[in-house]
């Protein structure tokens, strides 16, 4: 019955002169996000909103589920197209659609019609009294309420008569591409996937790194990194997921270094080997999932002890997060199966029993001179080994 | 690098000839065995054969073998089947403690649909006690199911004793035996040992995966699981895997020839391998490391270092083993046959399991133990403090 979709985008809208920039990524974003349903569609953007018009048969579920991962959609309305044959005829169809749509008729609702083609014998005011009387009369259950309806029935007459009342909620934000790339620091955990999805919310394309520890983790965890970003990157776009093979730094570091330590000094080479990825790969920012005290690594002693190596900024769109609420983002998103696949990742491996919890920065950056140069030509040689996996989701 | 495979209790690399011949079925004699054209006709040959080959290899009638897709659904179909079969009889079941997934897990669903299920201890070594077997057994007992050869360890049961004993204690009930692991191992004689069913999988003996059989003594009641079109005179339905089926049968002729010769070689090979890990510090081999065990699983625990981490670094060197058993590796559960057969604690974690193959080389036993040896101190060094 449906044969296009209205996309609501609330905080576009109330951008000034650039708006047709951000218009124009979210026009691009649906595009590529229906590549991957049967069908053709046509995009298009007229006085201030945008359809998608089906040229074909298509999969109304499927199309549904494609245009929700698109960020920048706040709302998608399912439309019927009824051809203009009279106000008689589309009296009727209204009629007709409110039965196939609402089964149970005990609801209030409000008429809102919208005229774009002038030369309609009625104007909005008309059609909105008119066609709410018309409904009244064939459904006495239904009753208007203009302050809060229960269903707003937008009827918008154009070369044909829209007719449309429901809104499936989108995932809000900004379309990805309005704002720079960041990267992102992806672990097989709960965490950095939600991280990574909420940055890129903001319209950010995201590029990711991974540290792997073989033997001690296994090509399991890599795969599982890689099913991970590729469920981000069905919101966020293609992914190059960066791997760093991080066994030599991490067992040096073990050697030289007070074990009670070894997981921030670890974390302090990882941030410094995202940062140069980053920088070659023009990213903006460092992405990771840390939320203030969820574990040793990340009370606010350790996150400033990690955070004194970086030059960029580290944004940590968890921080003030508990646990349940990330692992409700991350089953809402698709990525929680994945992530509790019980695969040990390089954080845990050798971590102490009791690891500092409130590290001092200066005794850290003392202990850390053990290390000498020879963990600089193996940082070297981890990024000169970097494997970079294209992630795209189709 | 050299690439050693020693993963062969999980699944052994398909013979060329084997897989040849299935091209040749899958594209040229394609026929359905059900069909009444000569095409159909041609392509039942070849199932005929097959019962054949494998009935005369047990010294089985060839109307005693059910094709199956392989382990898992013979077991299933012998206690399933087996249960339901004879449930008016009595609703006991003994199994034992070591059985692989397919057959404990199965024993699990029948003990939520109402039957009762006794499961045998076993020794250091793997091996179940006869007496305990003779004390589970009641007069409500319908089926015993006791594997050949223990897929983590290698330990080898009593099969023929424990037939003679379940027989001479009540002729009805039936005795199962998972085979997967002993089939091509072992010579085994349903009829000598009392065994009713008993359930083999291709792949484990350098054929397909996705096809094996089970035997199925003609007097044994057994009602089937699986319906449809009445294949397989109705045991189990569903067209037959033609190309699955001819290649088992050749990887079970191949076998087959020249026996003894080659299990002598496999224990050649197993003792070369145990002479050379022992001589390692910190390792012990778990359940029988002669000739009592399996000609081709060994089991090794090594102190202080997880199995996961071993055997990444092994496969580091091209070196391929698993951990546990494979067929439960991917859940990091702590392994029931291991702790059945009482190893503690600190090595239940640290345990590989190496299994060989005919086509083991002892040059890649002697690079094995040597990587293993250097491999070993070095890993010891970095663990969690």
């Amino acid at each position: 019955m449906y044969k296009s979709f209205l996309i609501k985008y609330a905080e576009i809208g109330v951008k000034g002169k650039n708006r047709y920039l951000f218009e124009d990524r979210l026009c691009d974003q649906i595009r590529y996000a229906l590549t991957r349903c049967e069908g053709t569609f046509e995009v298009t953007k007229s006085q201030g909103r945008i359809y998608v018009n089906s040229l074909s048969d298509f999969d109304y579920e499927e199309t549904i589920e494609n245009l929700k991962t698109v960020f920048g959609v706040t709302g998608i309305c399912p439309v019927v197209h009824v051809e203009d044959e009279g106000f008689e005829k589309l009296c009727q169809d209204v009629i007709d659609y409110i039965d196939k749509v609402y089964p149970d008729k005990n609801f209030t609702f409000k008429v809102e019609a919208r005229r774009a083609r002038k030369n309609y014998p009625k104007n909005s005011m008309e059609i909105n009294c008119d066609i709410g009387e018309v409904l009244l009369d064939a459904f006495p259950e239904m009753k208007v309420d203009v302050h809060r309806p229960d269903v707003m029935l937008r009827i918008e007459v154009r070369e044909k008569i829209y007719i449309y009342s429901t809104v499936i909620p989108g995932p809000g934000g900004l379309p990805v591409g309005t704002n720079g790339k960041g990267m992102l620091l992806l672990s097989g955990g709960i965490d950095s996937p939600v991280a990574g999805y909420m940055i890129a919310k903001r319209g950010v394309r995201i590029d990711a790194v991974y540290f792997s520890a073989p033997p001690y983790t296994s090509e399991r965890a890599t795969q599982k990194v890689i099913d991970l970003a590729r469920t981000i990157s069905k919101y966020s776009g293609p992914i190059s997921l960066h791997i760093i093979n991080f066994t030599e730094i991490q067992l040096y570091i073990y050697d030289q270094c007070p074990h009670d330590e070894l997981t921030i000094i670890m974390r302090r080479y990882m941030m410094r080997i995202a940062e140069e990825i980053a920088k070659k790969s023009g990213c903006l920012g460092l992405i990771t999932g840390e939320s203030i005290g969820q574990v040793a690594s990340q009370t606010m002693q350790s996150l400033m002890a990690t955070n004194d190596v970086c030059t960029m900024p580290v944004y940590r769109p968890l921080i003030g997060f508990d646990k349940q609420e990330i692992v409700e983002v991350s089953e809402k998103i698709d990525t929680y199966e994945t992530s509790i696949q019980p695969y040990e990742d390089c954080c845990t491996i050798f971590v102490a029993k009791h690891p500092v919890t409130k590290p001092n920065l200066n005794v850290i950056r003392i202990h850390e001179r053990n290390l000498d140069e020879k963990i600089d030509e193996l940082v070297k040689t981890a990024l000169d080994t970097d494997e970079v996996v294209e992630i795209v989701y189709r | 690098m050299m690439e050693v495979y020693l993963d062969n209790s999980a699944t052994t690399k398909c013979l060329p000839e084997v897989a040849s011949l299935m091209t040749h079925i899958m594209c040229e004699d394609y026929g359905n065995p059900s069909s009444m054209h000569k095409k159909g006709v041609e392509s039942e040959k070849y199932v005929r054969y097959a019962k054949e080959v494998i009935a005369k290899c047990m010294k089985v009638q060839e109307k005693e073998i059910l094709f199956t897709s392989g382990g898992t659904e013979s077991d299933n179909i012998a206690l399933i089947g087996g249960a339901y079969a004879n449930y008016r009889a009595g609703r006991h079941i003994i199994t034992t403690r070591i059985e692989h997934p397919a057959v404990l897990q199965t024993c699990a669903y029948l003990e939520e649909q109402g039957f009762a299920v006794t499961y045998l201890p076993v020794d250091a070594n793997g091996v179940i006690r006869l007496a305990d077997l003779e004390k589970a057994m009641t007069k409500n007992t319908i089926l015993v199911s006791i594997m050949h050869t223990n897929n983590e360890v290698g330990a080898v049961q009593p099969i023929e004793q424990a037939g003679a004993l379940i027989k001479r204690m009540n002729p009805n009930t039936l005795f199962h035996v998972d085979a997967v692991q002993g089939f091509g191992k072992f010579r085994i004689y349903p009829k000598r040992m009392h065994i009713d069913l008993l359930s083999v999988s291709a792949h484990k003996i350098h054929g397909p995966k996705g096809i094996g059989f089970l035997y199925i003594n003609e007097r044994a009641k057994v009602r089937p699981i699986i319906f449809g079109g009445g294949q397989q005179r109705g045991m189990r339905s569903g067209t037959e895997n033609v190309p699955g089926i001819a290649g088992m049968a050749k990887a079970v002729e191949e076998i087959f020839a020249d026996f003894d010769a080659k299990i002598q070689y496999l224990y050649g090979i197993k003792e070369r391998f145990v002479k050379g890990v022992s001589a390692i510090d910190g390792i012990r081999i778990n359940g029988p490391s002669g000739q009592d065990g399996a000609p081709h699983v060994v089991s090794v625990s090594i102190q202080g270092i997880r199995s996961e981490v071993m055997l990444h670094a092994l496969e580091d060197k091209g070196i391929y083993v698993s951990a546990g058993s494979a067929c439960s590796s991917n859940k990091p559960s702590v392994s029931a046959t291991l702790k059945a057969i009482g190893v503690e604690k600190q090595y239940l974690d640290s345990t590989l399991r190496f299994s060989f193959s005919l086509y083991t080389t002892e040059a890649e036993i002697d690079y094995t133990v040597k990587c293993m040896s250097e491999l070993i101190p070095m890993l010891r060094h970095y663990t969690r403090k």
